[in-house]
């Protein structure tokens, strides 16, 4: 496309890599009570996600509703970050979405099984801030949780907030 | 295993969950993206660089000065060039260099096209040629930045500097990296200086020569 596209993934990998070792090592230095450093991730991942959704809606149509939101997510905003869309999206029409991505582009050169599962969350907390950050400049204030059971899947859980 | 994403997280019941609409259109379009191996590993760059700026700002907060933030960044740096040689000698095909000129040029057309999508231009060489000077007329890393008044020392991009020491360490070359133009500090350009220091042997363990 443009210059936009010109980044590699390695190199963005390697990033998020060391973000979560650095948070982390405050985190075993004791510094941090046990959950505050997937705070700092998501914290991190907030601020993207936020900056993230400007540069990406600039040019689209206004969303009609919460499902729109959500399906923009999962389609247009999945496919920019991890180049692969989401590949089931559940909702009980109250509020809770279940978006699960079967082969996680920051967990498939980890594991694929059970190895590595205690360490799977650390990887995970930055992506949740990044949906959360998103949602939140679209005007929807949420939690965004995710599961692990078997490795490179995972779902995210998004709990709309009403306001 | 879970985590919360909220510092107030609360754990929901397991609400009755049921498929949404539209979730056909996705099934059809995954099974067309079943590529591997080197395949096309461009992405948005502006994902990297709003990235690499909530580091920065994470590390600024954690860190009292800019000193040390700019330490944090190097040995980072470090820590992603000393794994991303091998990435980059995989999917390049480049040799060995022979010489300092050779690594330049390497380290410019192909590395930096491959890793940040731009071409820096090699230029002041050291009459010895052991030292020259990566241009960036664009530095993909601050897209979006600007300093504070207050952060006058914090060499932004300092990551790049660890990156090509860690990197080059790799192929057995001991390198000075340092940012001497900045444009963010209001030069026209941004000017990376490498100066080459020595090749670094090859250890064998003792009583195997």
């Amino acid at each position: 496309m443009n210059k936009q596209e010109m980044a590699d993934e390695a190199l963005f990998q390697l990033l998020h890599t060391e973000m979560v070792s650095y948070v982390y090592k405050w985190a075993e230095q004791g510094e941090m009570e046990s959950g505050r450093y997937v705070t700092k991730l998501e914290n991190m991942g907030f601020r993207v996600g936020q900056g993230l959704i400007e540069r990406f809606t600039k040019d689209t149509a206004r969303f009609k509703d919460e499902l729109d939101v959500m399906k923009f997510i999962c389609k247009d905003f999945w496919t920019s970050v991890f180049k692969k869309q989401i590949d089931n999206l559940r909702t009980n029409h109250q509020g809770i979405y279940v978006l699960q991505d079967n082969k996680f582009r920051l967990l498939t050169q980890m594991s694929a099984g059970k190895q590595y599962l205690e360490h799977a969350p650390k990887y995970l907390a930055f992506t949740c801030g990044l949906v959360r950050g998103a949602l939140s400049n679209l005007g929807i204030k949420s939690i965004v949780t995710v599961e692990v059971t078997t490795m490179p899947a995972c779902k995210f859980q998004v709990m709309i907030q009403k306001m | 295993m879970r985590i919360w994403s909220s510092d107030s997280g609360r754990q929901v019941s397991e609400a009755r969950i049921e498929e949404a609409v539209g979730n056909r259109e996705f099934a059809g379009k995954m099974s067309r993206q079943t590529n591997r191996g080197t395949e096309n590993k461009k992405m948005n760059s502006e994902l990297f660089t709003l990235t690499y700026g909530a580091l920065v700002t994470q590390l600024c907060k954690d860190y009292e000065n800019d000193e040390d933030v700019n330490k944090q960044l190097d040995k980072m740096g470090y820590n992603i060039g000393v794994r991303l040689i091998e990435d980059f000698l995989a999917r390049s095909n480049v040799g060995r260099c022979h010489d300092f000129r050779e690594t330049a040029d390497v380290i410019a057309k192909v590395a930096f096209k491959m890793y940040l999508g731009v071409t820096p231009s090699v230029t002041n060489w050291s009459p010895a040629g052991d030292e020259f000077s990566l241009i960036l007329e664009n530095n993909p890393l601050v897209d979006f930045v600007e300093l504070p008044d207050n952060h006058s020392s914090l060499i932004y991009s300092n990551l790049l500097c660890g990156l090509l020491r860690g990197a080059l360490e790799m192929v057995q070359m001991a390198i000075d990296v340092k940012f001497v133009q900045d444009t963010l500090k209001g030069d026209n350009v941004t000017e990376i200086r490498m100066k080459f220091i020595k090749r670094i042997e090859e250890n064998l363990p003792a009583g195997e020569e």
